[in-house]
């Protein structure tokens, strides 16, 4: 299970897409993200999906990969349809026991499935073309203005680094650890929610212990190497904006502009 | 016991672009009663094959036997398995969690199903295998021992399921020369004493060579040789290719022999060479 979560995962890849500064990527997959819930009706959509399918096809990064990231959340979409089918009034199409299902419902519930799916998909495009590190590059350079009024932009986007590079580190260790126990007969997959939560412990406690030492050693190392936060630092990579970025951001200006046209006119 | 590996691939995340191979067409068998050493350098497939021979990982292709029964099949019971292949794990005290000692060493007996009686007979015996006074270490933390301690402790865990086959993954790394010895030599003791087949994974090849009767090479995910020591270290320019070595005395054994011709280089331990030696000089008395 572990293994489906693809949001925050990297697909390393030399295309356009994945050489954009990552700035720009972030406030394109904000600008997408508002316009998605400014849509209103279906056939703005049909813009939204040639958007993403070109980011898509020109990202090279697999379909395969982002169904998978869509698996685990899944569930919520489903809930979301059924519930929207059966909470709209309108024209009733056909009951079922108690509940009605109306033409409105179900327009209402694909209408909002598929704001669900294009906004996984829009971001997790985001995390899966951009490293971790020039990500939290971006974030921190977008946050510098805030700095005045007391944002730690630089402390921030330090920790954001440090626990994204943490996350497969702590996997690995979680994998390791549970092996051990599972060598010495544990059992992590039977019995009732009870059993099963309390075959965790063997689990966590090894967990949390190495996550603190790794903490400790981290800190010192970082100390060891003369780490100051914030102030005068310089960095090994600057972010520059080009052609391409501006070009990007156009298109994206411009897909916001044709969803609002169609909304209010 | 017996262990029989037949074809046995395995490759970590397929169709990705991770994906590697880690295990490729692996034969091997291991009789009853062997002490196997298993060296390669860090990422030759050593750990993943070993993690096969309890389960823990699943073959891509390719079937294993313990005791003629094949372990890849999906009808066997799991737990019958890990109970008769005990694993320790490189770090193994990384997996301790309870409160005393006891509780830790008994985690794996329970989990067998066994009686409490039964369990703390075996807790208790595991605990003095591994050369710790059960009394006066039960009651405490297993976080307020000793590395080498605490690494003995946990090897008491597996090792208090009985098993009749154990493998052990690096079980010195990280400790100071007299925790090294001890644990060498708790090794040494089960062998001799209680009929066990052990896989012992090293990169001392002083102490691959002084404890195994044979060595099984493996290098990019396949067994590169696989012969008794002596045989094994003939061999240095080859071992030195695939980035692992001979033990110092061997060498050393080498250089003399290159000066002075008339002595036995295929020698092993720093006692073999000692009495190479004072050989070789009688000899040259006498002449």
């Amino acid at each position: 299970m572990l293994k489906n979560i693809t949001i925050g995962q990297y697909f390393p890849g030399e295309t356009v897409i994945h050489k954009l500064d990552p700035r720009a990527k972030l406030i394109i997959t904000f600008i997408f993200i508002i316009s998605l819930f400014l849509i209103q009706n279906f056939h703005s959509y049909i813009f939204v999906l040639l958007f993403l399918v070109s980011a898509l096809k020109f990202s090279k990064v697999p379909i395969k990969y982002i169904l998978k990231g869509l698996k685990p959340i899944m569930f919520i979409i489903i809930i979301t349809f059924v519930i929207n089918i059966f909470m709209t009034k309108g024209e009733i199409l056909f009951p079922i026991g108690p509940l009605e299902v109306t033409k409105e419902g179900l327009a209402h519930a694909s209408f909002m499935a598929l704001r669900l799916i294009f906004l996984i998909i829009g971001s997790s495009l985001l995390t899966l073309t951009t490293s971790p590190i020039a990500l939290t590059d971006g974030i921190e350079r977008l946050l510098n203005p805030f700095k005045r009024i007391g944002i730690p932009a630089h402390e921030l986007a330090m920790m954001m680094t440090i626990a994204l590079r943490f996350i497969p580190t702590l996997l690995e260790e979680t994998d390791k650890i549970m092996k051990a126990q599972m060598a010495r007969g544990a059992d992590f997959e039977s019995g009732n929610v009870l059993n099963r939560a309390k075959s965790l412990v063997p689990l966590l406690v090894p967990l949390f212990v190495s996550a603190f030492r790794r903490a400790d050693e981290l800190a010192m190392a970082m100390e060891a190497r003369c780490y100051r936060g914030g102030e005068n630092r310089t960095r090994m990579k600057q972010l520059k904006l080009e052609q391409r970025d501006v070009f990007v951001f156009v298109i994206t200006i411009i897909l916001l502009g044709i969803i609002i046209y169609f909304r209010y006119w | 016991m017996t262990i029989k590996i037949e074809n046995l691939t395995y490759i970590y995340s397929p169709d990705s672009p991770f994906e590697v191979k880690a295990l490729d067409n692996i034969n091997l068998s291991i009789e009853d009663g062997e002490f196997i050493g298993l060296i390669g350098h860090t990422g030759s497939g050593k750990s993943t094959l070993i993690q096969h021979l309890n389960g823990l990982l699943k073959s891509t292709s390719g079937r294993i036997f313990i005791d003629d029964v094949d372990i890849t099949k999906k009808e066997v019971k799991l737990k019958d398995i890990r109970q008769k292949v005990g694993l320790v794990f490189q770090y193994p005290e990384h997996q301790l969690f309870e409160e005393t000692v006891l509780k830790d060493v008994s985690f794996g007996p329970k989990n067998l199903g066994l009686s409490d009686d039964e369990t703390f007979q075996r807790a208790k015996e595991a605990v003095e295998l591994v050369g710790i006074d059960f009394e006066l270490i039960k009651d405490r933390s297993p976080f307020e021992l000793s590395g080498g301690q605490r690494r003995r402790v946990a090897i008491a865990g597996v090792l208090a399921m009985k098993p009749k086959i154990l493998i052990l993954d690096e079980p010195t790394a990280g400790l100071d020369p007299k925790g090294r010895d001890d644990i060498l030599g708790q090794i040494q003791n089960l062998y001799n004493s209680n009929d066990m087949t052990i896989i012992l994974v090293s990169h001392s090849m002083e102490d691959i060579a002084r404890l195994v009767n044979r060595i099984v090479v493996m290098h990019k995910g396949t067994i590169a040789m696989q012969d008794t020591p002596r045989e094994v270290f003939k061999r240095a320019e080859d071992l030195e290719k695939i980035g692992l070595a001979i033990p110092q005395i061997t060498y050393f054994m080498k250089e003399l022999k290159s000066r002075v011709q008339n002595i036995r280089d295929d020698v092993l331990t720093v006692d073999e060479a000692k009495e190479e030696i004072i050989k070789f000089l009688r000899r040259h008395k006498n002449a």
